[in-house]
This record gives structure tokens, C-alpha cells and sequence, in this order.
């Protein structure tokens, strides 16, 4: 080849990166930023110096060997929570039922944890409360998937509402039937427990750290061979940009629908093992309560993309964390206002930076030409008139498959229905 | 019996407020997720306005102002700019959350409640058909709901309302300018559920952490089992207020698990949306932004 051939290829490859950048980590950025500025005018207000504040935060937390492995152990969690989240969000649903998923997992998981007989094999048992706690959150995601796909009842509604049946259910389980007297958990599982952090080292002594995060590692590779590498993911993709494109390529959006949901519990429910094998070893009341909402924080500012969740759930692991750590100086609630604006101010900047990016771009371009990868930005939109051109250039199954073929482009419409 | 009905009518109040919020929402297309964050930041300005000004009626003034900012913010997120009304939602929620903590220890330096402020009502906030009915807010809840069923089906503002969530593009190609139209509705919603915090702030005297307690939810709940009607949305939250009602007064008796009957608007909205006969159908553009 000669060098006239590859310069294009090299200038365009340097195009995508900067597009990438300007898609996917910008936001998050100005973001972080913003939530900054509010956090400096909290700080304030509670008459602090914000230097002290985020010094103390940061030293609590990636300071020292305690403070860390409690960051990984919250990031383990908000890792599954995150994934599930993103996972539906990339086939167009929300799965705002993480919440009870993930309890249900946890719950499930302790049941299994407490029939077997204490001197089961190690591998043997902790493979097997691994399993319930899959099918513990996949039965949880599976419904609101199957009401959606079969009557089209919206999944952000049912999720929401079958947090609080789950919740409700497994309370009642709990307290009629299995609990230790005067507590609100079961009694410790005799098998399947996670090693903890400390017998790696006893630096870790305290922390809640366990050998959980291996699997929360394993469950975002999984998710990108699964998304990236596989005929399901693409068709999952392919349903979250344009499901009637979809539909009309071949792809049966509903059936696709019903997997991702339950996918997505499988994802939240093995979120509660964290707890129920690695810290404590017994379900109790209530015990991930806000991991599943703050999942959809991970996976939004993570562009639902495993790489970006898993840094995000670090993210806000440090945040929830170094919440603790600084409450001596400013309420821990901080952290909870700060964690909200970031969501916001993502929600808002994503959409706006792209729109931002595309204005320039094809006034750059100088004409009005539909680009592939980008133009798909916002589906849910809604357009006066009919003649405003741009949609129409691309037939819609087209630029499906263009999309679904770039993993930068991540935000599909979760609100419409079929 | 008119113990049951007094005791379910003030139940059902913060209810009925934050379903005629959601109601005025949804019907203009924007999700009503955050009643629960509304109601909560209600509540707590209400006590706020209460506490430093010694009067109850400043804590509803204040309380409405602080329902309106919460929902101008996710007005200006989800109109304006377009971000997306699920996610801002939920955070709007977790903000309201943190933000009443947060201040709750600045201004009260608890973390759990605030001191007593004046409300309405007997002191002993459990007990009294009377003080119930001498609570100006409990009237204005009913009121509030009847006002919202005139809004919605007899003026043009309502008219208005019901083509930005049905048919947008309609709406604009005739002149109406939908995104103007859906502020009006979001700040509307989020006084009405302001107003039902509140009613709970000044019934007890005083804001606890957290004390919606999922109120904005079953408020949701009753939205979508009364199809978005003011009339049967008023039903559906005397109903679940009703389930609620018959879960204290039978709770010495231990016949059904109290779980079970929180559980009620849950279930019933789930099978009302899946529901082959007479199902749930939700404003065509619920969700969806506009130009």
C-alpha cells in the first residue's frame, strides 16, 4: 500500500477517536465538573473549606487500604447494577427494577447458601448460590420484559412497581418465616461463602472487600462479548435504535425484549451475592437499598458501556464512600445531592453536546447531509411538520445498521412503545 | 363506618394531590416520576416556612415554592434541553432526597426530623374525626382534584394540555406551542404534589426524613389505574387509601400479612397495564420530547 492510501485511513481513524471523545467522554466530564461547582457551594454554605472537604474524601478512600476496599466493595455491586442497567438500555429499556432484582438475587442466594449441608465443596456451593442468585433476579427482570413484549406495558412503570412487590414479598418472607429472632435477616448461609480481601492481605482488615469483584469483572466482559461479538448483541442493539427497522431486518423485537429484561435481573441479581457471600453471609432487610437506582447513575455516565460501568461504579463508589469519610465536616448527604446533579447534568449535556457537535459538523460539511453514526442521535424526538428533510435521507433500516455497528453512539429512545 | 371513611379520606389526601399533579403531566406527555421528589421537597419547605415564620399558611406558600423549583429544574432538563424524562426523574427523586437530608441538618442539625412546628389540626397528630375536617388542606385536596377535572375537559388550557401528550405535532402545526404548554403542566404538577407533602408535614407537625415514604408512587400508581381520568384516578386512590385504612384497623387481628396489602396499587397497576380487558393506555406521546 502506498502512504496517499493510508492517510485517509489513518485521518479518519483520528476523526473517530476525537468523535469518541467528544461523544462519550466529554460529558461525563463537564459533568463531573459541574458537580463540582455545586459540591463547592454545599461545602460552603455548611462553612468549609472545599480544599479540606475533597482532601478528606479522597484520602478516606484511595488513601488507605480500608478506605479502598470499601470503595471496591461498593464498586461491585454498582458494577452488576450498572451493567443491568446499561444492558437494557442499549435494546431501548429501562430497567428502573434493579432495586428489587438485586434483592431478590441476594435472597435467593441466601436460600440456597442455607440447604446445603456445611461441608460442601467450596467451588461446588458458591457456584451453586451463584446460580439461584441468577435466577432470583432473571425471574424479577423476566416479567416486566414479558408484559412489555406481549402488551406492550411500559417497563418503566412495571419495574418501578414490582420493586415494591418484590420488596414487600421478600419482607414478608423474612419476617414470617426465616428470620433470627429480634433482627430482620436470615441465619447465616452454612455454605458458598466468598473469601474476603483479608486473606489476601490484612491491610484490608474492616473493609467489606471480597473475592466478588472477580465476578463483577467477569459479568462486564461478558456483557461486551455479548453486546460486541455476538449475533443476540447485535440484534439486542440493532432493537434498542430502531425497533421497527429491526423488526422489518428480521429481528424479533419482542422475543429480544423479554431476553434483555431478564439478562438484565440475571445482571442485578447477581449484584446481591456481594452481600450475602462476600460481607455477611446472611440476606437481610433492605440491604442494597438505593444500589439499584444509583446503577442507572453508573451506567449512564459509563455510556452503557462495560468498560465505562466499571469506572463509573468505581466513580461513585468513591463518592458514596468518601461520603462517610467526610461526614465529620459536611453531612454524608452531600454526596447524594452531588450524585443526583451528575445524573442530571449527563442527561442534559449528553443530548445537548451532540447536538452541538452536529451543528458544527455539517455546517463544516456545508450541507445538510445525514452522517451515519450520529445523525440517529435522538429518536424520541418529535418534529413539526413533515418536510424538515434530515430523517429522510438515510432509510431508517439503514442507519440502523450503521449505528448498531459503531458502539460510540449509545442512547437509544427507552420511552417508546412498539 | 365514619371512623373507616374519615380515616381513609385522610389517608387518600396527599394522594389526591400528587395524582391531580401527575394527572396534568402525564396528559401533556411528561412522565410524572417525580411526584415522590415534589412531595418530599413540599414537605420540607413547608416545615421550613412554618418553622421561621410561626404561621402554617407560609409553610403551604412555602412549600408550593419549593414543589415549583423542583420542577422548574426538570422542566428546564427535560423540556429545554430535552434530556431524557426517566432518568432525570429519578434523579430529580434522589436529589430531593439528598438535598432535604442535607438541609435538614443544616438548618435542624438532626438527621432524622425536624422540631415541632405549628400544622393544622389537633396536636395529637393520630387521633381526632374532627381534627381532620378542621385541616384546610384535607377540603383543598378534594378541591384540587375536582379543579383538575375542570382544568383538563373545559378550558382551552386543557385542551391544549391533552394535544401536546396525544399529538405534538398536531398541536404544533396549529399554533400551539407544546414545549410552553408542558412547562405549564410540569410546574403545575409539581405544586399540587408539593401541597400533598405538605399536608403531611403540617398534619404531624413537623418533617421526618424520608416521610413520603413512596407516597408519590402509589400517587403514580393511581394515575395509571384510573386510566389518567380525574374521576376514576380520584377513585383509585380512595380505593388503595381504603386497602391502606383496613390494614390498620384490622392489623390487631393478624388475618392478612401487612406486606400483602401494601402490595395492593402495586399489583393491581401492573395487571391494569398488562390487562387484556379494560387496560391502561397511556398518553400516545408520554416520554417523548418536542422540538
Amino acid at each position: 500500500m502506498t502512504t496517499a492510501a493510508l492517510l485517509p485511513a489513518a485521518i479518519e481513524r483520528r476523526q473517530r477517536w476525537q468523535a469518541r471523545f467528544e461523544e462519550s467522554i466529554l460529558p461525563p466530564l463537564v459533568a463531573l465538573a459541574i458537580a463540582a461547582v455545586v459540591g463547592d457551594i454545599l461545602i460552603i454554605i455548611f462553612g468549609q473549606s472545599p480544599g479540606e472537604v475533597y482532601r478528606q474524601l479522597l484520602e478516606g478512600t484511595w488513601g488507605n487500604a480500608y478506605g479502598f476496599g470499601q470503595v471496591i466493595y461498593k464498586a461491585t455491586t454498582l458494577t452488576f447494577t450498572g451493567l443491568a442497567v446499561a444492558l437494557g438500555i442499549r435494546a431501548g429499556l429501562f430497567n428502573i427494577g434493579a432495586e428489587g432484582q438485586l434483592a431478590s438475587g441476594g435472597f435467593a442466594a441466601a436460600l440456597v447458601g442455607l440447604a446445603m449441608p456445611a461441608g460442601t465443596p467450596a467451588v461446588i456451593a458458591t457456584l451453586l448460590c451463584l446460580l439461584a442468585a441468577a435466577a432470583g433476579g432473571g425471574v424479577v427482570g423476566a416479567v416486566p420484559g414479558v408484559l412489555r413484549a406481549r402488551f406492550g406495558a411500559s417497563e418503566v412503570i412495571v419495574t418501578i412497581m414490582l420493586n415494591f412487590v418484590v420488596l414487600a414479598l421478600l419482607n414478608y418472607f423474612v419476617a414470617a418465616h426465616i428470620h433470627v429472632e429480634e433482627t430482620l435477616h436470615t441465619p447465616e448461609i452454612r455454605a458458598g461463602a466468598v473469601p474476603r480481601l483479608t486473606s489476601v492481605s490484612p491491610a484490608f482488615t474492616g473493609s467489606a472487600a471480597n473475592m466478588t469483584f472477580l465476578f463483577a469483572l467477569a459479568a462486564a466482559a461478558a456483557v461486551w462479548w455479548y453486546l460486541f461479538r455476538t449475533r443476540g448483541g447485535y440484534e439486542l442493539r440493532a432493537a434498542g435504535l430502531q425497533p421497527d427497522a429491526a423488526e422489518y431486518g428480521g429481528v424479533r423485537v419482542g422475543g429480544v425484549w423479554a431476553r434483555v429484561m431478564t439478562f438484565s435481573g440475571v445482571l442485578a441479581g447477581l449484584g446481591g451475592v456481594n452481600y450475602v457471600l462476600g460481607y455477611k453471609h446472611y440476606y437481610e432487610e433492605g440491604f442494597g437499598t438505593g444500589s439499584g437506582f444509583l446503577g442507572i447513575a453508573v451506567a449512564l455516565v459509563g455510556r452503557n458501556h462495560p468498560v465505562g460501568v466499571v469506572i463509573a461504579a468505581l466513580l461513585f463508589a468513591t463518592l458514596s464512600q468518601g461520603g462517610l469519610a467526610v461526614n465529620a465536616l459536611v453531612p454524608k448527604q452531600m454526596v447524594d445531592v452531588l450524585t443526583a446533579v451528575v445524573i442530571i447534568a449527563v442527561a442534559t449535556a449528553v443530548p445537548e453536546v451532540k447536538r452541538a457537535l452536529l451543528g458544527v459538523r455539517r455546517r463544516a460539511a456545508g450541507t445538510g447531509k445525514h452522517e451515519p453514526g450520529t445523525g440517529n442521535g435522538e429518536p424520541g424526538t418529535v418534529r413539526a411538520g413533515v418536510g424538515t428533510g434530515e430523517p429522510g435521507t438515510t432509510t431508517a433500516a439503514q442507519s440502523t445498521m450503521q449505528a448498531a455497528s459503531s458502539p460510540g453512539s449509545s442512547f437509544p429512545d427507552p420511552g417508546s412503545q412498539p | 363506618m365514619i371512623g373507616f371513611l374519615i380515616q381513609t379520606l385522610r389517608i387518600a389526601v396527599p394522594y389526591l394531590f400528587a395524582a391531580a399533579g401527575g394527572i396534568v403531566s402525564e396528559r401533556a406527555g411528561v412522565i410524572a416520576l417525580t411526584l415522590e421528589g415534589f412531595m418530599l421537597t413540599g414537605a420540607f419547605c413547608a416545615t421550613l416556612g412554618s418553622f421561621y415564620s410561626g404561621s402554617p399558611w407560609v409553610g403551604i406558600l412555602a412549600g408550593i415554592g419549593g414543589g415549583l423549583l423542583a420542577a422548574l429544574l426538570h422542566a428546564l432538563s427535560t423540556i429545554r434541553y430535552r434530556a431524557d424524562q426517566v432518568v432525570v426523574g429519578i434523579a430529580v427523586n434522589l436529589l430531593a432526597i439528598g438535598a432535604t437530608r442535607f438541609f435538614l441538618r443544616l438548618a435542624f442539625d438532626s438527621s432524622s426530623n425536624s422540631p415541632r412546628v405549628p400544622g393544622f389540626g389537633a396536636s395529637d397528630a393520630r387521633t381526632g374525626v374532627l381534627a381532620s375536617l378542621a385541616n384546610p388542606l384535607a377540603w383543598l385536596g378534594i378541591a384540587t382534584m375536582v379543579a383538575m377535572g375542570w382544568l383538563l375537559y373545559r378550558t382551552p388550557f386543557g385542551l391544549r394540555v391533552r394535544a401536546a401528550g396525544e399529538k405534538p405535532e398536531a398541536a404544533l402545526s396549529v399554533g400551539v406551542p407544546v414545549r410552553r404548554v408542558r412547562w405549564a403542566a410540569v410546574a403545575i404538577s409539581g405544586m399540587c404534589a408539593a401541597l400533598g407533602g405538605a399536608y403531611l408535614a403540617l398534619d404531624q407537625h413537623q418533617f421526618t426524613d424520608g416521610m413520603t415514604a413512596g407516597r408519590g408512587f402509589i400517587a403514580l400508581a393511581a394515575v395509571i389505574f384510573g386510566k389518567w381520568d380525574p374521576k376514576r384516578v380520584t377513585l383509585a386512590c380512595l380505593l388503595f387509601a381504603a386497602a391502606e385504612t383496613m390494614q390498620i384497623r384490622l392489623q390487631a387481628l393478624q388475618l392478612v400479612p401487612s406486606q400483602f396489602v401494601e402490595m395492593i396499587p402495586y399489583v393491581l397497576t401492573i395487571i391494569a397495564l398488562a390487562g387484556v380487558v379494560g387496560r391502561s393506555v397511556q398518553p400516545a406521546a408520554l416520554g417523548k420530547a418536542v422540538e
